[in-house]
């Protein structure tokens, strides 16, 4: 191939990353002329790797651009086999099969096909739930009801909770600040009054964590919501879904574009009203995700009916190493407001010795009480473990 | 092996890095480092295009090291950050001594000698100065760029990043009352991240990325014998296979490259020769740091990947 001609295929190559989804832009494209400069065009292998090494900065873009390589330099071998290259960029877990007829679904395209209307106001008295019972079950919410929800949910005022970080910032209390206490000394040939420094506070981050499986069904809709709204309070926020499987979907709630985001969650979360194996989940969670999301003392929270079709010995004991590598653990069961609910299923049982807090989460007043709770945390008082049957609930 | 390429002419104010990618990984490889393509590449590149080189992957696969054989290659200094929460400017970069300039202060005012002017232009200089690793690393002294390596830059925050992007775009550092310290050449930067969290994309895209995956078996077994001299082919591939067997299970957290030297050199300090299940057992605290990990592995389970290892040493050496 002529120097020129590789030159354009290059250009058209970032292009096609580009459109794919990945973060390439024309400086990187020239990165990458310069690079194949100096690696010298000899084997396709190191073509590859140079043109990665360049255009490349997140590893979850790796298979991605493996894929563009192999079709765009094509060599005559047959292509590597894997989903169109198109709906491997933005959201690599497309494989989604349709969700039958679900109600959710339906809701959640007439939201993308309206992206035009204006950001709900935050005018006064805006969260006041305006004709809505605050102790209604969200079960028994007709369609105009769980609209006006939703709304409030996004706008429900969390306050997180906070923690000290180890970043230092001026205070009028707290450790004397050396650098202005000497400048000061010189300048001005005093000590009387001691700039002081203190350890800067930041809101805690919080760890989601929400069934969706077939039980949660009547409720999994506003808790799409109730993650959206969390994850735009302005605080840390890692979200994730399971039923049978476990999804995250950090990346697309933070989105800024409420409606597409929340159809794209749709699109990304494979198994809607199937059935639940929060044990294995929690699992999954805890190899494949806890090492880079659980930082810095988070809350986690999980949100789940407790219908657990899997090991509850496992649920148990990733429970419990959650609960060792988190500030609290809380569990939002939205049966617990029913009159009479007993927390019997095996799931539940296995998680009430092993979670700080389990709070109801079937009405607004519940999730109002959640955001109180999360913004005055109270300290862990019992140990991981010991305690064998449930605690106090509080309704 | 042929010469090492980096016979620098004395004379020389600047790094001379290896003319291929080939003499590259022999220059690494000279030094015990056996890096597979993608990496080599991804070093060479950083080197010529004066890129930060950004290493992203598991704990304990070489990515620390990457730095080490490299100031070793150059014939630099090495000079390491490391990071941790509320890293900031005084400790990255530069802090004036204080308890030194309080000496100072009394010194002037017991003989009666303090000008308030001229001892604030006295007090913020050189010798009052403490450099930390990034204003070390800029510093025209030495007859050569070092290397600086930025170690675990996930375990710093957000707002050292940004300061990061800003020193690595034009490579100086603006002190108050001294002034503006610029480097000549660039040093040759090496960041690390456990991937504990996502660094901002701001940062990476200015870096030459490779990520460090865990090593194959046959790449595995050259690194433990260029490592662990005195394990045996033997031992080298009895370890490397159980090793292999063991990240296919589902464990909270996995042995690294580094593991799996430690290991070889505690099995090479137990005289072993070769694995089996009870000294599998005994040692597994080399390989695994977590008791859950080692509760379920031991025993049965391990007995039973020692078998599969060796099925698959086999397979791979048959056909041969």
């Amino acid at each position: 191939m002529s120097g020129m001609a590789f030159l354009d295929n290059v250009l058209l190559f970032g292009r096609l990353l580009h459109d794919a989804g990945l973060d390439v832009h024309t400086g990187r494209v020239l990165d990458a002329i310069r690079g194949l400069d100096a690696v010298g065009i000899r084997s396709r292998a190191e073509v590859r790797a140079t043109l990665r090494a360049l255009l490349v900065h997140r590893r979850e873009d790796m298979p991605t651009f493996d894929r563009a390589f192999e079709l765009f330099f094509r060599d005559h071998r047959a292509p590597a086999p894997g989903p169109a290259l198109f709906s491997l960029g933005e959201r690599p877990r497309v494989v989604a099969r349709p969700v039958p007829g679900t109600a959710l679904r339906v809701t959640l395209e007439d939201e993308d096909s309206r992206p035009t209307a204006p950001p709900p106001s935050r005018a006064a008295g805006a969260w006041s739930p305006a004709g809505l019972s605050r102790t209604k079950d969200f079960a028994e919410f007709s369609d105009a009801e769980l609209e006006r929800a939703r709304e409030l949910l996004e706008r429900l005022p969390w306050r997180l909770g906070t923690r000290r970080t180890r970043r230092w910032g001026r205070a009028d209390g707290g450790e004397v600040d050396l650098r202005p206490m000497l400048r000061r000394s010189v300048t001005r040939g005093d000590l009387v009054d001691l700039p002081r420094r203190e350890r800067r506070v930041a809101a805690r981050p919080v760890v989601l964590l929400a069934d969706v499986s077939g039980s949660m069904e009547r409720y999994s809709r506003l808790l799409l919501h109730f993650v959206y709204g969390l994850a735009h309070s302005g605080a840390r926020v890692e979200s994730f879904v399971f039923a049978t499987r476990l999804t995250r979907l950090t990346r697309s709630v933070a989105s800024r574009r409420g409606g597409a985001a929340l159809a794209r969650l749709a699109r990304d979360v494979h198994d809607w009203g199937g059935g639940t194996r929060i044990g294995e989940s929690l699992r999954t969670f805890n190899t494949q995700w806890a090492r880079r999301v659980v930082r810095n003392g988070p809350v986690v929270i999980i949100v789940s009916d407790g219908w657990d079709r899997g090991d509850p010995r496992l649920l148990s004991r990733e429970l419990a190493r959650i609960r060792r590598s988190c500030r609290r653990l809380i569990w939002l069961n939205p049966l617990l407001g029913h009159a009479g609910y007993e927390p019997l299923t095996r799931g539940m049982q296995a998680a009430l010795s092993r979670v700080d807090d389990f709070l109801p989460a079937h009405n607004i007043a519940s999730l109002e009480q959640l955001a109180r709770h999360l913004g005055a945390l109270p300290a862990r008082t019992l140990p991981a473990g010991h305690a064998r049957g449930g605690r106090p609930i509080p309704r | 092996m042929r010469d090492l390429p980096a016979a620098v002419p004395p004379d020389a104010g600047r790094l001379t890095p290896p003319a291929s990618i080939e003499d590259l990984q022999q220059a690494l490889a000279a030094r015990h480092y056996v890096a597979g393509r993608d990496l080599a590449v991804a070093i060479f590149l950083a080197l010529r295009l004066k890129r930060p080189l950004f290493l992203e992957g598991e704990p304990g696969v070489g990515k620390t090291e990457v730095a080490k054989v490299l100031s070793a290659v150059l014939e630099t200094e090495l000079i390491r950050l490391q990071c941790y929460e509320g890293l900031d400017v005084s400790h990255a970069v530069y802090e004036w001594n204080y308890p030194r300039q309080i000496l100072e202060i009394r010194l002037l005012e017991g003989t009666h000698a303090l000008d308030r002017r001229s001892a604030e232009r006295e007090l913020f200089t050189e010798p009052f100065l403490i450099k930390r690793p990034l204003l070390r690393a800029i510093e025209r002294t030495r007859e050569r760029p070092p290397v600086l390596l930025i170690d675990e830059i996930d375990r710093a925050d957000e707002e050292f990043e940004g300061y990061l992007l800003e020193l690595l775009s034009d490579f100086q550092v603006t002190i108050p009352e001294l002034g503006t310290i610029r480097a000549d050449e660039p040093p040759v930067v090496v960041i690390t991240s456990n991937r504990t969290r996502e660094v901002h994309d701001a940062l990476k895209r200015r870096c030459v990325y490779c990520w460090i995956d865990y090593p194959d078996a046959a790449t595995e077994r050259q690194i433990v014998l260029a490592r662990v001299p005195a394990a045996s082919a033997r031992l080298a591939e009895e370890i490397t296979g159980f090793v292999q067997e063991l990240r296919r299970a589902e464990l909270y957290k996995t042995a690294g490259v580094s593991e799996t030297l430690d290991w070889a050199a505690a099995l090479v300090t137990l005289d072993r020769e070769q694995l089996d299940p009870a000294t599998i057992d005994e040692t597994l605290g080399l390989l695994l740091k977590n008791q859950e990990d080692i509760q379920a592995v031991r025993g049965d389970r391990a007995a039973a990947m020692l078998v599969r290892a060796r099925a698959a040493g086999t397979k791979e050496a048959g056909p041969a």
